[in-house]
């Protein structure tokens, strides 16, 4: 028999546990540990590339702001400690065309580099991971770098274009803004010229830290686990559209980028520090930067601009830059903008056909043994 | 119910239940007397805010007024004929009516749905619609003596239920038939000046219609026979949309809803009036929301995520996840379905109605005929009372009788049938019910067969223990073999589906 007295202290103490969890979570703050624990490579195998998706019923997949979890559920996670000394390990950097927009993750670059079962001269197999993550951003990719040095790699392909340069948007990437611890240590680690305060970045007050606030996180969190039985299941990880708008060709009058006009663009716009950061060695790594090829549109106005991303006198001007700074720093540099023939994109000037990624594949592959003989 | 419908609906029946409790102490006897009217107006604003929006110019509006006018044209069949137009059934039809007006009138608040999940129509379409129904129920009763005397109901004429159970079925072959609804929703466009090009099997989506036509079949079935109690027109539309039971049942029986619904509720403390349904409605209440919460919003949900369905059923590459992706889909629909009961019961408890049980761990039961005692528990009961039985006794006092046999297979498979195409008429339904008819077949004659043959291992604990298990074990799957259908509208897509199952 329940007895009123009964029912009111249940709803009371309920309440006040409830309260305590809400607070002790809040200052606690548990997320990266959280978000560090995963099935993946333990129930599931781990996903080729990290979790992004905007149709998650669809997709199988779904876009997080924890690296922790995106790390943890990915393949590179699942290694054994001792096969970073036993293979070649490389990991690709960089935007949506590395992480493999509309490609199935073996028709991605990585995929079809770990396909080609590549050797080293010294008789180690080259394995690849794929790192890139959808959106434009080189704060972004230093980001995933600095958390990916733990893995041991060898060498570290950093693809990149550039929409990733400009400094008003390195943070506009929700992965970068969602992270301002991140994004603050990193700035007060490497020097870089961006402000901790940024606005941009979305600073989580007591309220959001708790339990009731961080429950859309905790949800994403709980359905990325539950969508490894769907990958594991199919190997599907995003949705692959049987037609899609193809990559703009006729091109508008416009020869603005990011709202400059020409002669406006000087390097001082451009994240170049992001760059210099990324690309300082670390012991035991070597760094390959490449100018990732985009679509050279034939169509109208494509004496004005290159494709849709870009007008011709920034992006010759980008390269001019990159090239300099590159020679200046000494990188090994690769700049492979016109490698692809226009038909090889799909529906983005920087996202290829199976086919077009296969011939970026090829060459990124003979370079890569040249650097792992070095 | 969305997770908020069912917050809101929560709020409501504690605020509902402590008012009047607190009313009962203070003022004994004027809480009861309220508590069946406001139950009235919740359930009918319920079934309005219920509703999904539908594509179809006001159509979202006029299908939950319709089903308010259908039950009160069925409680006018089934009432005597004496008590229909007393002084409490006429200021039910003035409340019906009112809040039907008053739920039109929203639309001068909003260009939204305040209630409604869009707009509502001119006000004076409302009214028209409203009046057109009065006219015609006064019409047939004073001016035409052979509807007057059907409305009137000699005591041996069922012919008027009978009408209207067809009328109730015709309208359900027309909501589950895809093709005539499709022709029907082309058709309702057409009315409301919008292309019939665009329309779609599910623009009438005609909420809680299924569970409504249940409850008023089974009056009307219960008028035919003279078995139905006299009600007030009040008990019978709480009775059949009580909005925590309206959308996904429980099927409750007319008479003992009603013995619920006329006995005083209060919050008392032991010793009180009704010590019975005090603190422990709010406890068992409490538990059962909770319960069916986590069942349908952490559990069902979840595995609605990877749960098998027409997308990912070609995309499975191997058995083994075909398998798992199968369970989810076999646990996610028992978690939701039990869930909504669950959460109907907690909200029922609060309210003073103690709706039955509709599920008992049918997963766990040893034989196909017991899972169908224990799933859906008030659908199948239902079932046999107004289709299996009657048809079986039917078919033996026939006058050539057909062997017990082909009686037995007849009823069952054909009951299961029935209930396969309760879910939708098409192939996938009909073939879902005939697995399951021609299974309890074949497990009752297993069961006949093999019982005097294992008379004396009967006796061995482990023996009935292994046995038991291994029902149970055989009949979970074969009723997760079953969901392949029901999850899968698409044939050749169930057909590979199964293959792939098995390894083939």
């Amino acid at each position: 028999m329940f007895t009123r007295r009964f029912l009111r202290n249940v709803i009371i103490k309920a309440l006040l546990l409830f309260l305590a969890c809400n607070v002790l979570f809040a200052a606690w703050n548990p997320v990266a540990t959280l978000g560090s624990i995963s099935v993946y490579n333990l129930i599931f195998p781990g996903r080729l590339r990290f979790p992004f998706g905007e149709d998650p019923q669809h997709a199988y997949n779904l876009s997080l702001y924890s690296l922790e979890a995106m790390f943890a559920s990915h393949v590179l996670a699942g290694t054994p400690a001792h096969s970073a000394q036993e293979e070649y390990r490389v990991l690709l950097l960089g935007d949506s065309s590395v992480w493999g927009t509309l490609l199935r993750p073996e028709q991605t670059l990585a995929g079809q580099l770990d396909a080609a079962n590549l050797q080293t001269c010294h008789g180690q197999q080259v394995r690849v991971y794929n790192l890139g993550y959808p959106t434009l951003s080189l704060f972004k990719d230093l980001m995933i770098l600095r958390e990916a040095q733990r893995y041991q790699p060898d060498l570290v392909v950093w693809l990149v274009t550039l929409e990733s340069f400009p400094v008003d948007r390195q943070f506009s990437s929700s992965i970068v803004a969602n992270n301002p611890y991140r994004v603050k240590s990193l700035i007060q680690s490497d020097g870089l010229s961006f402000s901790p305060e940024d606005p941009a970045l979305e600073r989580p007050t007591f309220w959001i830290r708790t339990i009731i606030g961080q429950r859309r996180w905790l949800a994403d969190m709980l359905r990325l686990q539950i969508y490894g039985v769907l990958w594991a299941a199919t190997g599907i990880d995003q949705v692959y559209p049987e037609q899609y708008p193809a990559a703009q060709r006729d091109l508008e009058a416009d020869d603005t980028f990011n709202n400059w006009k020409p002669s406006v663009l000087l390097e001082g716009q451009l994240a170049f520090d992001v760059l210099d950061a990324g690309m300082r060695q670390v012991t035991g790594t070597r760094m390959l930067l490449v100018n990732e090829p985009i679509l050279i549109s034939a169509g109208k106005n494509s004496d004005i601009r290159y494709n849709f991303y870009y007008p011709r006198w920034a992006y010759d001007l980008y390269r001019k830059f990159l090239q300099e700074r590159s020679q200046q720093m000494s990188w090994n540099y690769l700049d492979l903008w016109n490698l692809v023939p226009e038909k090889e994109f799909t529906n983005s000037a920087i996202h290829m056909t199976p086919e077009g990624t296969a011939q970026l594949a090829q060459r990124i592959g003979g370079e890569l043994l040249k650097e792992s003989c070095r | 119910m969305a997770l908020s419908d069912i917050l809101v609906f929560t709020m409501s029946a504690v605020i509902f239940r402590l008012v009047f409790g607190t009313l009962r102490v203070f003022l004994p006897g004027a809480g009861d007397r309220w508590r069946g009217w406001l139950l009235l107006v919740a359930s009918i604003l319920a079934v309005y805010w219920l509703q999904p929006p539908l594509p179809i110019r006001y159509i979202d509006f006029w299908l939950p007024t319709l089903t308010l006018l259908l039950v009160f044209l069925c409680w006018l069949v089934t009432a005597p004929r004496e008590k229909r137009f007393a002084r409490e059934n006429l200021a039910t039809i003035g409340l019906l009516v009112i809040t039907i007006l008053a739920t039109g009138m929203t639309r001068y608040l909003s260009i939204s749905g305040v209630i409604t999940p869009s707009r509502p129509p001119e006000i004076w379409q409302v009214a028209l619609l409203l009046v057109v129904v009065a006219l015609l129920v006064g019409t047939l009763r004073v001016f035409l003596p052979g509807a007057g005397l059907l409305l009137r109901f000699p005591r041996s004429a069922a012919t008027v239920p009978g009408i209207t159970i067809f009328l109730l079925l015709f309208l359900f072959i027309i909501l589950k038939l895809p093709a005539l609804t499709l022709a029907a929703s082309a058709g309702l466009r057409g009315l409301m000046g919008q292309s019939g090009s665009m329309a779609n099997a599910t623009d009438l989506r005609w909420l809680g219609f299924s569970y409504v036509a249940f409850r008023l079949i089974h009056t009307l079935r219960d008028r035919q026979t003279g078995r139905l109690p006299a009600v007030s027109l009040r008990e019978y539309l709480v009775y059949v949309i009580f909005f925590p039971s309206f959308t996904a049942g429980p099927i409750d029986r007319l008479e003992r809803f009603v013995k619920d619904l006329r006995q005083p509720m209060g919050l008392s403390s032991p010793g009180q009036l009704h010590p019975e349904c005090s603190d422990e409605d709010f406890a068992v209440a409490g538990r059962r929301l909770l319960m069916g919460l986590f069942k349908k919003f952490a559990l069902a949900d979840g595995l609605a995520l990877v749960a098998l369905n027409a997308i990912n059923a070609p995309q499975v590459q191997s058995t083994g996840w075909m398998w798992i992706v199968l369970y989810a889909y076999s646990l996610q629909i028992y978690l939701d379905f039990s869930g909504y009961t669950d959460i109907a019961i907690g909200l029922g408890r609060l309210l003073g109605i103690r709706l039955p049980e509709n599920f008992n761990q049918p997963y766990l039961k040893p034989n196909l005929t017991q899972f169908w005692n224990n799933w859906h528990m008030t659908l199948t009961q239902w079932l046999r009372a107004y289709f299996f039985n009657p048809v079986t006794r039917s078919l033996r006092s026939a006058r050539r009788p057909m062997p017990p046999m082909t009686v037995l297979f007849i009823t069952q498979v054909s009951s299961m049938l029935l209930i396969g195409l309760w879910h939708g008429i098409t192939w996938n339904f009909a073939l879902w019910g005939l697995w399951h008819g021609i299974g309890i077949f074949a497990q009752n004659r297993w069961s006949d067969w093999i019982r005097p043959r294992v008379t004396g291992l009967d006796a061995h604990p482990w023996f009935k223990k292994g046995v038991a298990a291994a029902g149970t074990l055989l009949t979970f799957h074969y009723v997760t073999l079953g969901w392949v259908w029901f999850a899968l509208p698409d044939l050749t897509l169930a057909g590979q589906v199964f293959q792939r199952l098995f390894g083939l």
